[in-house]
Parts: C-alpha cells; structure tokens; sequence
C-alpha cells in the first residue's frame, strides 16, 4: 500500500511520561501539532526526528524510517528532516554561510546530487546581506531565519519545527512567521509545526492534530475543526476562533477601514494594504461575537452577519453556552451566557443576527 | 623541554577520548573512572613513581612487555619518562576538556546529527571545535606540569644527562652541590615561564569566549 503522506504511531514512556498518539500528515502544507505546554508535541516531534526512541512505526512516502516491529529504527544523521528548535542553535564557531551549509554539503555527500540551491534558499529568507557575519551578532529573528534556511539546505523530506517562534520577541514573531508564509506558498516540502499558540497556528496551518496528555483529541482539516464546538484552544477559551475566507473589495482610506465580501455578506475591518479582489484570511474570535434574534438598530457594531444556528454546547458549571451560527460560506462561533440564551429562546435552527465586535486580518490568501 | 612536548601530544591523545566518554556516559561506574583519573593529584609523586619503577622494571608487567620487543626495560629511559608523565598529568588535562565537552550540552549535536552528520563527524566537526578552549587549557596545563614535575621523574627518569635529564631535577641537582647562580637562573625562568604561559592562556580564553559570546 502506498502512502502519499506521513503516517506516524509511536507509543511509550518518555520520563515518566505517556506517550500515545497515532496521526497521518499531508504531504504538503504545514500540519500543526497544537496542544498546551507539556502534552507531549515536542516528544513527537523528537522521536519523528529519531533523537529520541519511542517504540512505534513512522512512514514518510515509501520510506519506512522506523518500525519497531521489525526492528528498523534509521538514526537521525540517517532521516532526511530539517529540525527547526525552540533557540535558533546556530553553530557559533561558523559564520552564517558555513552554518547553512553544514547540512548542504552532507546533503551532497550522501546523495551526490546538489538539492535546492544555495542562492535560492538564501534569498527566500532575505539573507544575502548576512551570510559572512557570526551568529552571534544577529537578532533573534534573523538568526532563527538562518536556521530555517540550515534546515532547508539539507533538502528535507519534512521540514520539522518546534515552536520557531516561541523564543522571539514580537517583532522577530512577525518576521519569522512572514517567512514561513512564504516558504508555505513556495516550497511543497511538508511541515509539521509544534505550537500552543492559537494566533500562529490559525495563519499557518492547513491541518491539525489536536494533542493533550500524549494523546489525540483530534485531527483534520484545521478551519473546519476551528468551526466545530468540540475544539477548545490549549491556550484559553477566550482564543478560541474560527478562520474564514473574504475576498476584498475596496476601501474607505478616510474612515481607516477595508470593505470585504465574506459569502454573500459585507463586512468592514480596520485598513489593511490589498488590492481589490484579493483573498484575505478573517479570524472571528467567539467571545467578540454577541447573538440577537432582530437585527439592532442604533448600535455601533458594523458587522452584523445573517446566519442560522447549527449547534449548541453548554459546559459544566459555566455561564457561558458557545453557539455554532452557519452564516453561508462557513460557520462562526459565539459565546452567550445560559440567561440570555433562555431570555431569548434560542434553540437549533433559529435564524439569528450574529453580532461580531471585532475581527481580524489573518493574512492573505487561504 | 621534548619530554613535555611529546608527553602533551600522547596527554591529548588519550585524554580526549577519556574526557569525551566522562562527558557523555550515562554509566553510573563512570564517576569511579574519573576518580582513578584524578588519583595523582592526591597520591605523593613518589607513590606514582615507585609503583610505575615496579611496572616498568625488568620485573614487572611492563618490562616484560619490553623484553618481548628486545628492550631491556622502560625504567630509566626517555620513554618510561614519557608514560610515567602522561599518567601523572592525566587529570589536568582530561578535567578541563570534559569541563568543555559538557559545557556544549546536546543541542548543538543534535542539531548536526539532523543535519545529516554521523556521530563521528559530530564530534570533529561540532564538539572539538566548541570545546577548543577546554584543550587549549588541557594542553597548557599538561604541559607545564610535565615540566614542573620533580617526584615521578626522580623515581623512573634515573637522571641521565640527554636522555633523562629534566629542569626540575636539574635545580635539585643545583641546590644540592649548593651552585646558587645556576639554581637563580633555573628557578627564576622556570617562575618567568610559568607565568607568560599561564597569563597567555588567561588572555587566550577570554578571547575565544569573547568571540563566541554567551
């Protein structure tokens, strides 16, 4: 049987710990392994890597990197992965380029081929200006551009990271997340992407797998399992948010705000620099969102969307119901409180006015 | 002077395996090791030195291996010198490395083993180059203290002139047949040379870590 994608399987006791998660990955896109600190992401991610040996099978394409059963387990110099870590880890007594090409040159050794090219790598990631400098002397986004770049030079089947962004201060955040944007568009090399952060994997990821206590929760396509009310943020129900597609259509430069269509509805957010007819990604987060079962007048909130509601979930021992509306072209979130869900009758397949106080640019395309 | 020269290559030789398996090991025995390593820094050099006379006597283990290759025994020979002075240095030598080799933690190696690198390569391309303060001190001090060395020297060199004649016995031999100048100028360049050598490694380091950051 051929696997287009990356199976993976492992099982065991990593101090103490339990580990015991199975999932499949695409082989393209970025697939986030999203789960609060300490659930285990890293441990995968470690093991997928073979720096650290769990008992399981893992399978990327045809290639079968390790399969306790029959005893294969290739060892990490062996696994053609990029790793990304938390700290860029650069090699301090190597310049820039010397660094990037530690694993091209073995790359070429190992395979007698040249992979990506050097200068193609380089200037996807805007390091020409740095490449004779020492490590030590960049900024932490730059050098953790370095080391995704040292990642991609060794020509990876799969492009590891373990929460890049995590170490970085918010503007080297905003770098580094722009260029794996970029490198999500351009390269068709697979990623698996370790966070607990909402807002990176929301722009980032196609697919998720949803980890807590080395188990699985869930796993599938990440907007549709933003929509559904069984997903909850690791990181706090106040993140939790759906993802949506809109396509722009102009501006009020006088009044800062951009016009979008999302589905059938219009929708305005603050200014945002894109053309006319571009794809935009909106992020909806259902605490922002207010339900009415009339549409307001004399309110200040712009963004009333038109919807039905498709599903309600209560939780024990909380105020707060959270509400799925279908607003046409997907489905928003909400979170009312039991009183006003009473006060106002709302049950399964009411039409409701979806009152939605901010939302959010999340990039372009989508 | 050549005594310490070659004692200081054989020193890093064996010592960087030692210090690099203390490093990494997770064996609990290997504690037991390190001390056997250490020994000569408590035991009296003349402890050192008899056990190492009876060694590499015509008698003992060592001598017979001699004998095996035509030698008549180690024991008062350049040679003898050389073994008896890289055990005695050992410690200093090993101590410093390993300090270096753990300093460097398991990032940096795992970072070059998914790049590609094979455990081997790791090593030469990653650690030795990372721990090279570790060896410059390693080798400083195994060289200097093979030069300042009296007791082990004494006990196994026997003192013959360009064969197993060394500074530190030389002042002694000074001292004794009370030549004050001789001594002055031995003792006092012995004192000079020690600390350009020690001074120099100081600056060394300071730099190489300035370099590297931290």
């Amino acid at each position: 049987m051929a696997i287009k994608g990356i199976s993976a399987a492992f099982r065991g006791n990593n101090r103490g710990f339990e580990v015991d998660l199975a999932f499949e990955m695409p082989h393209e896109g970025i697939t986030a392994l999203f789960g609060a600190s300490g659930s285990g992401k890293t441990t995968i991610l470690r093991a997928i890597a073979g720096l650290q040996s769990l008992d399981g099978r893992l399978q990327v394409g045809a290639d079968v990197w390790q399969d306790s059963t029959e005893n294969i387990f290739l060892p990490p110099h062996e696994r053609p992965v990029g790793y990304v870590f938390q700290e860029a880890s650069l090699f301090p007594h190597l310049s820039v380029e010397q660094n990037i090409r530690y694993g091209l040159n073995r790359a070429v050794k190992a395979t007698g081929n040249a992979p990506m090219a050097l200068d193609d790598i380089v200037s996807l990631l805007k390091l020409e200006k740095l490449m004779h400098r020492a490590p030590n002397g960049l900024s932490g986004g730059e050098r953790q551009r370095v080391a995704l770049a040292r990642a991609l030079a060794r020509a990876p089947k799969l492009l590891l990271l373990d929460e890049p962004l995590s170490a970085l201060d918010a503007a080297g955040r905003q770098e580094v997340l722009a260029h794996l944007e970029d490198l999500h568009r351009e390269l068709a090399i697979p990623m698996l992407y370790v966070s607990h952060d909402f807002a990176e994997v929301a722009r980032l990821a196609d697919h998720l797998v949803l980890v807590s206590n080395g188990r699985k929760q869930a796993e599938g396509p990440a907007r549709k399992l933003f929509e559904s009310l069984d997903f909850q943020a690791p990181d706090g129900r106040f993140e939790t948010s759906v993802v949506l597609n809109a396509t722009v259509t102009g501006h009020n430069r006088d009044a800062f705000i951009t016009r979008l269509r999302l589905g059938e509805q219009a929708v305005t957010i603050p200014l945002v620099e894109a053309k006319e007819g571009d794809a935009v990604s909106l992020r909806l987060r259902a605490r922002d969102v207010a339900l009415a079962t009339k549409r307001p007048e004399a309110i200040s909130i712009r963004n009333i969307l038109e919807g039905t509601i498709s599903d309600i979930h209560t939780h024990p021992a909380s105020c707060l119901a959270e509400v799925q509306v279908d607003i046409g072209c997907g489905h928003i979130r909400a979170q009312v409180t039991l009183d006003a869900m009473a006060d106002l009758g709302l049950k399964v397949g009411d039409p409701v006015f979806a009152l939605v106080k901010s939302m959010s640019f999340d990039g372009f395309g989508g | 002077m050549k005594l310490a020269g070659i004692t200081t290559l054989v020193l890093l030789v064996i010592g960087t395996p030692i210090a690099w398996w203390l490093a990494r090991s997770a064996a609990s025995w290997k504690e037991a090791v390190a001390a056997i390593v250490g020994l000569p820094l408590v035991l009296p050099p003349t402890v050192l030195g008899f056990y190492l006379l009876m060694a590499l006597g015509p008698d003992g283990p060592g001598g017979a291996i001699a004998g095996l290759f035509g030698g008549r025994s180690l024991a008062f020979t350049f040679e003898g010198l050389v073994i008896g002075s890289v055990i005695y240095s050992l410690p200093f030598v090993v101590q410093p490395i390993r300090n270096a080799f753990e300093a460097i933690g398991d990032r940096p190696l795992e970072v070059a083993a998914t790049l590609g690198a094979s455990p081997w390569d790791r090593f030469w391309s990653v650690a030795v180059p990372l721990a090279r303060p570790g060896f410059l001190t390693g080798a400083v001090l195994g060289f200097t203290h093979t030069v300042g060395e009296f007791g082990v020297v004494l006990m196994i060199g026997g003192n013959i002139l360009g064969e197993t004649k060394v500074l530190s016995v030389a002042i002694y031999d000074y001292v004794e047949t009370l030549q004050w100048a001789p001594a002055h100028l031995l003792a006092g360049g012995m004192v000079a040379f020690a600390f350009i050598v020690v001074f120099s490694v100081m600056m060394l380091e300071k730099r190489l870590r300035h370099r590297h950051g931290d």
